[in-house]
This record gives structure tokens, sequence and C-alpha cells, in this order.
């Protein structure tokens, strides 16, 4: 018979094991529920400059591992299971997964995100074909090719510097005029001899039937379509909140993010919501990591209340 | 039965000419994402020990394989069956999924 835990985490990135850390070191039983392995997002990242304590980077699956033993040294448990569903108003909380059912006085929600398609027809068929959401993945197999990168953030920035080097010819397509990329990467950008900046577009479709053969693209403001013969697209163009599973107990904003304030606390007592799936300004490591430890502070006061 | 390493010697005989469906993992050393999928593809396989035979492809050591089968996105999960591929997951799956590709 499985225990009733004190914490159940849903999502093991940053998030997920700070809160798990936290509330095991706090003397709670923390169950963690990650469908992949650890690391969420954080995980495929290949190298992170910006999580403090390490100077010269490390690898995003590297944490990850060692978040989950910094959790597990204090007696949390990591089980490998997708959850399909939750009952959260009662005191007793049900978390059903596909290895069955676990219940939790407190449950923390930090599934994170995932990153945001185009919407295109062929999109599907066409991913691993051509369609990537990975550049430092899949940039490989694109030496010496034409790809092009859509998106005007960071990921999208870096990933455009990281083809360069690669490939033969590379687009960064952006439906502003300007990048809402970091500045680091302006200058960069701007020097990249085999890189081609198309401002205020979009792109509408995709072609190629086995195999992505090139996109059309519409200038936003002439309304003009181009066709673009590309090997490789790359799709950068931000994320949405993984938040499906709750979306009809606990009020989701516009966007689909929990509307959480910096307590992590959700509208039902004894819920919390952590990392990027939380409405935030900013969705980084370190930023998650914080929740984390926020959400078991706060679990623990509810816990202590009951 | 552990995970295998699958190369273009071995390919035939563990692959193609196996009486067990087949799992493949496509990966390479530089790719995080094969990294977070390789200890789900190695559950899976303790799991399903003696149904599905699993085995990894390094595509930087064995870049016909990755060729022959179009693989252009890493981690790929390929299942064969009666020697042909039918079916194939790009990214990142959860192990659930695997079961799903090899019922």
């Amino acid at each position: 018979m499985e225990p009733l835990y004190d914490m159940i985490v849903i999502g093991g990135g940053p998030g997920g094991y700070s809160a798990a850390l936290y509330a095991a070191r706090a003397g709670l039983q923390v169950l963690l529920l990650e469908q992949l392995s650890p690391g969420g997002q954080m995980g495929l990242t290949d190298t992170i400059d910006n999580y403090p304590g390490f100077p010269q980077g490390v690898s995003g699956f590297e944490l990850a591992q060692k978040m989950k033993e910094g959790a597990e040294r204090f007696h949390a448990v990591t089980k490998l299971t997708k959850v399909v569903r939750v009952r959260l108003s009662q005191e007793e909380k049900e978390v059903v997964t596909a290895q069955g059912v676990y219940r939790g006085k407190t449950v923390v929600l930090a599934c994170g995100a995932r990153p945001r398609t185009l919407e295109l027809p062929k999109e599907d068929r066409l991913t691993g074909r051509g369609v990537s959401y990975c550049a430092t993945c899949d940039g490989m197999f694109y030496r010496r090719k034409t790809v092009a990168v859509v998106g005007g953030g960071n990921t999208a920035a870096a990933d455009a510097l990281y083809l360069k080097n690669l490939c033969e010819k590379v687009y960064l397509i952006h439906r502003r005029d300007s990048l809402r990329a970091s500045r680091v990467y302006w200058e960069p950008l701007r020097k990249a001899e085999n890189l081609e900046m198309i401002w205020d577009s979009q792109v509408t479709a995709l072609f190629g039937e086995e195999k992505l053969s090139g996109i059309a693209i519409k200038n936003k403001k002439t309304g003009k379509e181009a066709s673009l013969s590309c090997d490789g697209l790359f799709v950068a163009i931000g994320t949405l909140p993984n938040t499906e599973l709750v979306r009809e107990q606990l009020k989701l904003d516009e966007a689909g993010y929990i509307p959480a304030d910096e307590t992590t606390r959700t509208e039902i007592p004894g819920v919390f919501a952590v990392g990027d799936l939380r409405r935030k300004p900013l969705r980084q490591v370190v930023t998650a990591a914080s929740d984390g430890a926020v959400a078991a502070h706060f679990a623990e006061e509810y816990l202590a209340t009951r | 039965m552990a995970v295998l390493t699958i190369t273009k010697d071995n390919f035939q005989k563990e692959v193609l000419e196996s009486a067990q469906p087949v799992l493949l993992d496509f990966w390479a050393s530089w790719c995080g994402p094969c990294k977070m999928f390789s200890p789900i593809v190695d559950e899976f396989a303790e799991e399903r020990e003696g149904e599905v035979k699993v085995g990894k492809v390094n595509i930087d050591e064995e870049p016909e394989l990755a060729n022959q089968f179009g693989i252009m996105s890493i981690p790929t999960a390929l299942v064969f069956k009666n020697g042909q591929a039918v079916e194939s997951a790009v990214g990142v799956q959860p192990k659930e999924r695997l079961w799903d590709m090899t019922k």
C-alpha cells in the first residue's frame, strides 16, 4: 500500500527538485513523479552558464542528476511515470499515473513548459525530417546545408549562432523588426557572414513530402509571400505551459499559465505552482529553483495548520 | 539481456533476423536529450526482457545505419518487426510510449 505522502511533486525539473529537496530536508515524506527523466527543459540544454556556482558552466543533464541526488539524499523518492489525472480539491489529493494512484496532503505542480510549434500543416510529419526544435541536437545533420531559424528570442539567437558554424547558410526569420533576444547576441549575429536576417516575416507553409525542401514566408508589412529553399527549419518561437492536467480544476490565465503569486500558492489550499508553468516575468533555472524552495516553505506552513 | 550495441556488422543478425520486435535508440554523445532518453530506454529494456530486444546505435560511429533509415534528428526510436522498420518516434519519449510502439 502506498503511503499518504506529505508532498507529491509533479515534474522533475529544477522547480520540482528544489521543492523536493527543501521539503525532504525539512522532514516531509516526498514523492516526485517525472514522465521522462530528471531535468525537464533544463535536461535538454547543452550548457547552462547562468546558474550560479558553476564558473565553467554545467550540462543541463548533469545538473539535473545532481539536483535529483540532492533531493534523494534526504529521502525524496522519484518515480518515472506519466501523470494522467489529478484530483486536487479534497484534503487528500490524488494523483493518477500509468503505474498507479498516489495520495498526498500537498501537491506541487512543476510540469514546466514545452516548445511552441508553428501549427502548420505537415509540421508533425516533417518533424525529424527537416523540422527541428533543438539546434544543438540536430545541427550536425545540416552540416554545409542551408537552414532557417524562426524566432526572435534568446533561444532563436543562440540557435542561429550555433548553426552558422556548421551550415553553409543560415536565415533568421522574425516576425518583428528587431530581436527580443538579449543584447549579448546582437553583435555576433550582425558579424556572421553566412547569416541573413529576414525581418517582419512569418513562416506560412512547409514544403516537401518525405523531407523538408523549403518554406513559404510572408512579410507582414508588405504582405508579400516568397518561398525559400532550405534543408532544415529550426523552430524557436517560445514555449507553452504544460497545464492541461489541471485546466479543469484551476483557473489559468489567457496564455495557459497558473496565476499563482510569489508564494506559489494556487487558489486550491495545499496546491502550489512552481517554475515555468507559473505566471511570472522571468523563466530561468534559477527562478524555477527559487519557486521550489518557496513552495516547500508554504507547504510546510499549510501542513502545520492542518 | 543487456541493451545491445548495434553496428553495421551485427545489424543483419540482431535486428533484421530477430524473432522478437527490436527497439533501436539512435543517439550521439554530444546530444543532451539523448542523455535524458538513455536511462528510459534502459529501464524499458529491463521491463521487456525476453519480449523486446533493445539496441543503441551511435550515429557518429555508424553513420551508414543512420543514413539508411533517414535519421535527421536524435534521439530517434525505431521499432523493427520481422525485419521491417514499422514505427519511429523523434525526441525523448516516455517509457509508456515505448510500450505502445512495441505492442
